[in-house]
């Protein structure tokens, strides 16, 4: 079927060739979403915000460096209202990311694949991202606030 | 015309030109990241009220240093290993992705070199 001179490119694109306007998968404008692959967007999600937030880690760390009065900045910074609701966030987003990334490496070892299991493990991932978050705040709260 | 076959030229022309390692070091850097990130954030609940004496002294710890150090460049790294592939995913002009990932690399790069000498800085005793 590519012999003749036609090449790879010229028979995919050749638009008398049922594949050339075939829209590539998943295709999202008539894709159900299951929570399957509602978790596997929410990882990637997840990993750009952990990505991102990470520059709060190391401004702690560079004012830690910077001596007394650049680290009492940082911590009033850091305690502040908005930047703790981001921080909210970015805790729940690390668990979530840590609980769903040890099911990619159960995944990686073959196990978990079947669809019942695919459900329950992403359940539990969400469940224990949950809980962890909570159980994280209420000892930053027990403290007297202020993570 | 080409005598190569079209498997022989479409081989190698994915969007990574590569793939068994950076599979691997993913992996690889997720394993360490769980035990690392863990011991981070309850360490973070014990000394999120620290003053600046207390946390130096506690950086100043050899075990918390590296341990440290040990995370900042599994998590920089495999940062870099994610970000790598949600760009070569969606950004499908050549220009604009090679910027992006060229960008991404080297401020990940500069990131992670950046918490190091700050944790060594604050180890040496000079913070």
């Amino acid at each position: 079927m590519w012999g003749g001179g036609t090449s790879l490119e010229q028979f995919l694109t050749a638009n008398d060739t049922p594949m050339a306007n075939n829209p590539l998968s998943p295709h999202l404008q008539v894709y159900r979403p299951q929570l399957t692959s509602i978790l596997s967007i929410t990882h990637r999600i997840t990993g750009v915000f952990l990505a991102l937030g990470t520059v709060m880690i190391l401004y702690w760390l560079v004012a830690a460096a910077s001596g007394p009065a650049a680290y009492a900045e940082a911590q009033r910074c850091l305690g502040a209202l908005p930047t703790q609701v981001v921080l909210f966030g970015w805790t729940f987003a690390f668990f979530y990311h840590l609980a769903n990334g040890i099911r990619h490496l159960l995944w990686d070892t073959g196990w978990g694949f079947d669809l019942d299991t695919a459900y329950k493990t992403g359940y539990a991932a969400i469940a224990a991202a949950i809980v962890l978050t909570l159980l994280t705040w209420a000892c930053v709260l027990a403290q007297g606030g202020q993570a | 015309m080409s005598l190569r076959s079209p498997l022989g030229r479409v081989r190698g022309l994915g969007s990574a030109k590569s793939g068994a390692h950076h599979w691997l070091h993913q992996r690889l850097t997720a394993v360490a990241i769980v035990p690392l990130s863990l011991w981070f954030v309850n360490a973070i609940l014990t000394h999120m009220h620290d003053d600046h004496a207390e946390i130096v002294d506690w950086i100043g710890s050899p075990l918390v240093a590296a341990l440290l150090i040990a995370l900042i460049v599994a998590v920089f790294y495999h940062a870099k290993l994610g970000l790598q592939v949600v760009i070569e995913d969606y950004f499908h002009g050549e220009l604009a992705k090679v910027v992006l990932l060229v960008a991404m690399k080297l401020g990940l790069a500069f990131g992670a070199l950046l918490g190091v000498v700050a944790v060594l800085k604050i180890s040496f005793g000079s913070a």
